[in-house]
């Protein structure tokens, strides 16, 4: 190790000024001009989010008119599904972590990875422009024939936006595969990669195949309000229940679009932290790309009470059980990497471990929803909200806050403030469950979503969720305010701060421009953490027959 | 060396060019998607109406839709010439070709044009509230054929006209590209170009020869 060549430069002192960022192709740059887009987005749609839980603190509609409320939620989910969670790991860790991870200077179209910045950012123009025109009051599902007849809001500019942000997912998708296949360093087998780099691989096969779909069926709704075209009004010979399958068909990968990336920052941190190599390294590698594959098959799990054939969702049901089962078998694996693991608490590994559990959580209530019968009873209400945010909240966003921690030395040579880390981190995990675990109980006793007024009786539950979002805001401001403040005042962190294993780690922090002083050659499999305890294991599963 | 790859990232051309192509099929993937779709929801709405779909079918001009595919499809020989002329280093003929091949996509997007204006001057194009007339069974459906119709040979028209652009950007650049950049160019465009076409391959039976 110590003839090799010293790591000079740093990659965030390579050119200065607006000019340096804004027309980089480093990877790693524009890795942080996401992440800055898209911190501004999480917090836009977040505004949108506390607006809502302080409008439900009462059961009358005191705070804002019916009309407002229905576009507060339809902001908050457009801004966070397309504009935060869909791009957020992939874009942000991803970008910058990829190349690194593979021991590659660099994506392998780093002009594509600008201009999908720039197409990401042309998309959110439209879409801004439909806020503060007067926003678009469909949700963020855009359901015809509300959407495409009804309406007098501003769909289309709303739908165009989403529609162009697409063309940036697909960008992003299409350099990750490429660069996957065909950067990766000497030695450094698809069996050797660490997960990170298989969740974003699947995660980039989803959004290649599923975004197209996406953007026929926003088409076909910008072309009938604009052009009179009737794919979906049946007075035109259309059929409105076709847009939801066209629409599903995309969004319901893209749930797994934003989840599959955050199961990837999950597996680097919890090996990390427990010293333990990832148990059942290859079944966590092939369930990623499981849980890719039957994300296309699930789709009807959405129409059960849609006038859908009964036969039809008896087959997404099942199929929606089998999805099931590649996501028990991570959580399974994750559990037993901790086992007899020397674990310590860092922040990072707080996040992670808030995920473990709040993703096995939601993950349960969904089998719920997928039973048909028991969907038929809670379609549509506050179960259904409650579990797609402990998946999308509890679940993601914990780990892409933990894999910001986790990456933050990294990523700008700076050390974060870890008592302060461990804080947000908890009151996060609070505020989380007291906003959405009262949501469950709504749910089941029958409040629907999305309706601005309740019966009084619900009106215990929505103070506690409301109080909870309160906590949860500060839960995730207080990382905005110490994160920036280290940008500054951080300890200097030493290249491998963490003792973890990874590519990313055998570079300096910050990394030079070209990320390696010279390309690495890989001889080991990934997570290949000392097990000290555990030397005795000869046929231990930790060990893959790569070792 | 390294003077004749475009990204940082590659050690050898030979390894760029292979990464390009490999980006474009995945890129084609993707598109295939997004026609395949709109096909999909065409097929199974022809399966339902299937009277309905084949009387409106022949109100479609057979004769311009196989002219356009004849256009189309020497567009694409024209492409694969162009292609070729540029592996064996054969520059100006090459660019020769690649000029053919998008004045012959101009030439397809101007019979798409005649083709529209003549729809709707027969009153069978329900776009921007024009009336729907139409003498044949079940009605509705029909216009539901004629819908999809222009959804679907609009939005492989908008392909067409973003392959001339780029056949004709890769020509206003020609002579400030490098040789090596040049040959890599016309198979990724190329590649696309012919992605174009088929699509129209799959289209043309699909809407003009129902019940003919």
């Amino acid at each position: 190790m110590s003839s090799q060549p010293a790591i000079v430069g740093n990659y965030l002192r390579e050119g200065a000024g607006v000019g340096s960022w804004l027309l980089t192709t480093d990877h790693k740059r524009i890795a942080w001009l996401y992440l800055a887009s898209l911190t501004a987005f999480f917090f836009l749609g977040g505004f949108f989010a506390l607006m809502i839980r302080i409008e439900l603190a009462t059961p009358a509609g005191d705070l804002v008119s019916d009309a407002v409320y229905n576009r507060l939620f339809s902001l908050h989910g457009i801004i966070m599904v397309w504009f935060f969670l869909v791009p957020s790991i992939p874009a942000t860790l991803g970008n910058f972590l990829l190349p690194l991870m593979i021991g590659a200077r660099d994506l392998a179209f780093p002009r594509l990875n600008l201009a999908s910045w720039y197409v990401f950012i042309l998309g959110s123009l439209f879409t801004l422009a439909s806020v503060v025109l007067g926003g678009v009051d469909t949700g963020w599902t855009f359901y015809t024939p509300l959407s495409s007849i009804y309406s007098d809001s501003y769909v289309s500019l709303a739908a165009f936006g989403v529609f162009v942000v697409g063309f940036s997912s697909i960008m992003t998708g299409v350099n990750f595969i490429v660069t996957v296949h065909k950067l990766r360093a000497p030695g450094l087998t698809w069996f050797r990669l660490p997960i990170f780099v298989w969740t974003l691989y699947a995660t980039s096969l989803v959004m290649v195949l599923a975004t197209p779909v996406l953007a026929a069926s926003l088409i076909l709704i910008v072309l009938e309000r604009a052009f009179g075209l009737g794919v979906f009004d049946p007075r035109l010979g259309g059929d409105p229940l076709l847009f939801q399958h066209l629409f599903w068909f995309y969004s319901h990968p893209a749930v797994y679009i934003m989840i599959l990336p955050g199961m990837g920052v999950v597996s680097e941190i919890l090996p990390c932290f427990s010293r333990r190599p990832l148990f059942g390294y290859t079944s966590v590698a092939l369930a990623s790309m499981a849980i890719a594959v039957f994300g296309f098959l699930v789709w009807g799990h959405h129409m059960f009470v849609s006038g859908q054939s009964t036969y039809a969702g008896v087959v997404f049901s099942f199929l929606s059980f089998c999805v099931a089962i590649p996501s028990a078998i991570k959580v399974f694996n994750w559990s037993l990497t901790l086992r007899k693991g020397e674990i310590t608490f860092e922040a990072p590994m707080l996040y992670a471990l808030f995920f473990l559990a709040l993703f096995t959580f939601g993950g349960l209530s969904g089998l719920f929803l997928a039973a048909l019968a028991v969907d038929v009873h809670v379609h549509d209400t506050y179960f259904v909200v409650a579990h797609f945010h402990y998946i999308m909240v509890g679940g993601m966003v914990m780990a892409y806050m933990g894999g910001l921690h986790f990456w933050w030395p990294k990523m700008t040579g700076r050390l974060y403030p870890e008592t302060l880390g461990r804080i947000a981190a908890v009151t996060t995990f609070i505020g989380f469950n007291l906003t959405f675990l009262p949501q469950f109980v709504l749910g089941f006793n029958g409040m629907p979503r999305r309706y601005h007024t309740y019966p009084p009786e619900f009106q215990f539950w929505h103070i506690l969720s409301s109080a909870g979002a309160v906590v949860l805001a500060a839960g995730y401001l207080m990382p905005l305010y110490y994160l920036g403040r280290s940008l500054f005042r951080g300890a200097k962190a030493p290249g491998n701060p963490w003792d973890a294993t990874g590519l990313e780690w055998q570079t300096g922090s910050p990394p030079p421009p070209h990320n390696f002083a010279v390309t690495p050659v890989v001889t080991r499999p990934a997570y290949d953490y000392p097990m000290k305890g555990l030397e005795h294991e000869r046929f231990s599963p930790h060990r893959g027959t790569a070792g | 060396m390294t003077g004749s790859v475009e990204s940082v990232a590659f050690d050898t051309r030979h390894r760029e060019q292979a990464a390009d192509t490999f980006g474009m099929w995945v890129f084609i993937g993707s598109e295939a998607m997004l026609f395949g779709s709109i096909m999909l929801v065409f097929l199974i709405a022809h399966i339902s109406y299937g009277p309905a779909f084949a009387a409106a079918s022949k109100h479609l001009s057979l004769t311009l839709g196989t002219v356009n595919t004849a256009v189309l499809i020497t567009s694409s020989f024209a492409m694969a010439l162009a292609h070729l002329l540029s592996t064996a280093r054969r520059w100006r003929d090459a660019a020769l070709a690649l000029t053919a091949t998008a004045l012959l996509g101009i030439v397809f997007l101007a019979i798409k044009g005649s083709e529209y204006a003549m729809e709707f001057h027969e009153g069978i194009a329900p776009v921007l509230g024009a009336p729907f007339t139409f003498d044949g069974p079940d009605p509705v459906h029909a216009q539901l054929f004629f819908s999809l119709y222009f959804a679907m040979t609009a939005l492989h028209g908008l392909h067409l006209i973003g392959g001339i652009a780029v056949v004709g950007w890769l020509l206003a650049f020609w002579r400030r590209t490098g040789p090596a950049s040049r040959g890599r160019r016309v198979q990724a465009v190329g590649l696309y170009w012919h992605f174009v076409d088929v699509v129209w391959v799959f289209l043309f039976p699909v809407l003009y020869l129902i019940d003919r």
